[in-house]
């Protein structure tokens, strides 16, 4: 059986992108809550892809002599995108008042937002009167 | 409190057209591709209700100012048009030639684009009106 060197590459490339969404899997499953969460989630899950992405444009780009523009916007978009909604997620988890975990040692935004009794009421009050 | 949206909305600002570019290529690639009217439209209404979440209603429709609609019937004509047109000898049906343009070649001319063109319009007029309706406070 021959094997090609692009083979080999991309085959590297396909098999660390489902290993790095792995470890995103077992990060969301194990840590504590939903910033480290969404960190995990975000970061290895984001990179995962792109490699993924990379290796299937660089299958059908040197193997099939098809240079697939998809595949490159497919990159370019999630690689835009993904950390965006991890910080709108965390975003909107913050500001209505989620817990963050018991051994958090410093919250520099206390300050500014309020403490989390402060949101959460906040946000109660949002939800009770939405035309507001 | 105000809200701070700067990342939100200037992602948005790259990412609309991104998508509204992979909705033209869509729709013009329904021929032969996967693609087509129906998912061109879809994807050409999932760019301007990004732009409406990022920033609000009014703003948007300041700067786009459409009646979806009105543009539900201008995409139900259209379509109605391209079918009609084709049946003066008592066919329902599509026809395509073969023209050569200067820059790109032999390109293939064919009226079911406008038919789809009606589609894409229907879909994006039909899709709006629900979110937009929807989303209006009563």
């Amino acid at each position: 059986m021959n094997v090609t060197t692009i083979e080999v590459i991309v085959s590297v490339l396909v098999l660390f992108g489902v290993i790095l969404a792995l470890i995103s899997a077992f990060g969301l499953i194990r840590l504590p809550d939903v910033y480290t969460r969404s960190h995990a989630a975000t970061k290895s899950a984001t990179l995962g892809v792109l490699v993924t992405l990379t290796g299937a444009f660089m299958f059908f780009g040197l193997e099939e002599g098809f240079f697939s523009i998809r595949l490159v916007l497919g990159i370019v978009f999630v690689f835009l995108t993904a950390p965006v909604a991890g910080h709108l997620v965390c975003r909107a988890a913050y500001r209505s008042g989620v817990p963050l975990d018991k051994r958090t040692v410093q919250d520099d935004l206390e300050p500014i937002l309020g403490t989390q009794e402060e949101r959460q009421a906040e946000n109660k009050e949002r939800h009770r009167r939405p035309h507001s | 409190m105000k809200a701070n949206d700067v990342i939100l909305q200037t992602v948005t600002k790259v990412v609309s057209f991104i998508i509204l570019s992979f909705a033209a290529y869509l729709f013009f690639a329904g021929h032969h591709d996967p693609g087509g009217g129906f998912i061109g439209g879809l994807v050409t209404a999932s760019a301007l209700v990004l732009l409406f979440l990022a920033f609000d209603i009014r703003t948007i429709s300041n700067g786009i100012p459409i009646n979806y609609r009105l543009l539900v019937g201008i995409g139900l004509a259209v379509s109605t048009v391209t079918a009609v047109g084709r049946s003066y000898d008592s066919r329902f049906s599509h026809t395509f030639e073969y023209v050569d343009f200067p820059l790109f070649g032999e390109i293939e001319l064919a009226t079911s684009v406008l038919f789809e063109l009606g589609v894409v319009l229907t879909v994006v007029g039909g899709t709006l009106t629900i979110i937009l309706s929807i989303s209006e406070d009563v």
